[in-house]
């Protein structure tokens, strides 16, 4: 368990100090996604550089585990951060080095045998789907490969911890998915606990558990992911949640309608009338309150606000119907705050 | 003056003295050069090293008045024109190699001179080093000693080797100078014959091969420089 308390940061610049980190306190479970989001300038990066001690907080406290991060000696630390790994927007590869000695990297910091540290660094490329570009330099690598080298070198020291920050933020949408499915995936098979900083919504909605808000440094709301989005209790809550509004969604709300948050992450919807379908199909009639999707290929990304009139059943049954669409999400969300 | 330099009589003179006293002084140059330019390298590109993960906020920070100590006696024997400075260092030269004259003691001032500007093209080298891989490594759990090692220097090889062949060529050129204090090589054989003697047509010759020399780093170096530049491999 990673238990963060009373976190404080500020930068001393030359114009004046900046305070990245306010009483950050959380707490993340053992084998959780994590998702950390905000704006830029939120605090995010520094945060999830407090947890490795990348960054010194000011004051308060990091335990992983109930070892204290704050007190270890530089070489006890060094120790640590073999199990608290870390990947990187601009994935951060060896350019010099091929991916299998990429991936050899941190095993030859431990002092691992040359052919053991190169054996363990091949089935890592394999568990990633990268076996075969084990002599391939980054350069000759696509973004989304590249990540994927990065993740099997931060799994080589089998981690309990894994950060990322802001990976999946330099790839295109679909290579996104790809990436957010392997570390998924290694979350359930090696039980590690993932911590994803990052601004995007669909990153938080498609992988994570939990979510913390990050707002001028603070904690403006953390809870489980389908909560804290149907839910927005804060304005910066509800600026992620509809984001072109500023948070100030002002919706001409007619009685008895109700509201569904649709969520497209890559959905094969263009080409589909889903709304048109779903009066034809189950007679449910749905206006439009807001909407911000994109097609990117024949794939929909974004998300709508539909707003149902007639009670519970007609709510429920156009809830079911849209999240019986692959790569939709739907949640009835309250507007009434 | 031009009418006598390609006469017969000094066609076969010069010829005379390419073919009897070329060899040995393109050896010497060479020979030279390559010392020099080693120990320099020896000295200069930890120098350079420091110079980068020294600094506040940096892998290895040192205490400022260190650092500061560093980069004065940097600049000040980069200012020294080197003719003056292998005045200057001849004491040291005696020391090292017990005389002032001849090509050995020509190494020890061309070295002072050369590992300044090699720990200033090293620091260059590797400030070009994208920060965040540092980042990465330090995430990993790597110390200062291995960031330095298996981060910093690999990473900055190909910058390196281009750097280090503006370096050579430089101090072939000084090894050149030298010839003044009695250095051996082409420079010595430009300056007796060509400034003491008037033989315009040998002092030519000597340049000549100096540039051919220089041409022949300077590709080799720019050639292993692209050749070990893993970032510019063209997708197979």
């Amino acid at each position: 368990m990673i238990e963060i308390e009373n976190l404080t940061k500020t930068y001393h610049t030359s114009d004046g100090a900046v305070e990245a980190l306010k009483n950050v306190s959380l707490k993340i479970e053992d084998c959780d996604i994590f998702g950390i989001i905000g704006m830029s300038g939120a605090g995010k990066s520094t945060l999830v550089r407090c947890i490795n001690m990348l960054e010194r907080p000011d004051s308060g406290s990091v335990r992983i585990d109930g070892c204290d991060m704050c007190a270890l000696s530089q070489k006890e630390l060094r120790r640590a951060r073999r199990s608290i790994t870390m990947i990187f927007q601009g994935f951060n590869l060896l350019m010099q080095r091929n991916c299998l000695a990429n991936v050899c990297f941190p095993l030859e910091l431990e002092g691992m045998k040359r052919a053991d540290a190169r054996r363990r660094a091949y089935e890592l490329l394999e568990t990633v789907g990268l076996a075969d570009k084990a002599g391939a330099y980054p350069s000759q690598l696509s973004g989304g490969q590249q990540q994927r080298v990065a993740i099997a070198r931060a799994l080589a020291t089998s981690p309990k911890v894994l950060l990322c920050d802001e990976a999946t933020s330099a790839l295109d949408p679909t290579t996104t998915n790809s990436v957010l499915e392997l570390i998924r995936d290694i979350n359930r098979k090696f039980g590690i606990t993932v911590i994803i900083i990052t601004h995007q919504m669909s990153v938080v909605e498609s992988v994570c558990r939990h979510v913390a808000i990050l707002d001028g440094g603070e904690v403006a709301e953390t809870g489980e992911v389908a909560e804290v989005f149907a839910h927005p209790k804060t304005a910066a809550a509800r600026r992620l949640v509809f984001p072109e509004n500023d948070g100030e969604l002002v919706v001409v709300k007619s009685a008895g309608e109700r509201f569904i948050r649709v969520v497209f992450n890559g959905a094969n919807a263009t080409g589909t009338p889903l709304i048109a379908r779903m009066a034809v199909e189950r007679g449910i009639e749905a206006s439009i309150a807001y909407a911000s999707t994109k097609s990117i290929g024949d794939k929909a990304y974004g998300s709508m606000l539909l707003g149902i009139c007639g009670g519970d059943e007609k709510v429920r049954g156009a809830i079911e119907y849209l999240q019986k669409m692959p790569d939709i999400f739907a949640q009835e969300v309250s507007l009434n705050v | 003056m031009f009418e006598k330099l390609f006469s017969a009589d000094t066609l076969s003179e010069a010829w005379q003295v390419i073919s009897t006293q070329f060899p040995l002084a393109v050896w010497e140059t060479v020979y030279v050069t390559v010392l020099a330019s080693f120990f320099a390298v020896v000295i200069g590109l930890p120098l350079g090293v420091l110079l980068v993960t020294g600094e506040k906020g940096g892998v290895l920070p040192l205490p400022s008045w260190l650092m500061h100590l560093l980069n004065v006696v940097i600049n000040l024997l980069r200012s020294v024109p080197f003719l003056i400075l292998m005045v200057l260092v001849f004491p040291l030269t005696r020391l090292i190699v017990g005389k002032v004259v001849g090509t050995a003691a020509s190494v020890v001032p061309l070295v002072i001179a050369g590992f300044p500007f090699i720990a200033r093209l090293a620091e260059s080298s590797i400030r070009e080093i994208n920060p965040n891989i540092i980042e990465m490594a330090q995430s990993m759990g790597a110390s200062p000693f291995q960031i330095i090692v298996k981060v910093m220097i690999p990473e900055s090889v190909p910058s390196l080797l281009s750097n280090l062949t503006i370096a050579v060529t430089t101090i072939l050129g000084y090894s050149a100078m030298s010839g003044v204090i009695g250095g051996g090589g082409l420079g010595k054989i430009a300056m007796n014959y060509g400034y003491f003697r008037y033989k315009y047509l040998i002092m030519i010759a000597a340049v000549v091969l100096l540039i051919i020399l220089v041409q022949i780093i300077q590709s080799a170096g720019t050639r292993a420089a692209v050749r070990t530049d893993k970032r510019l491999k063209n997708k197979q």
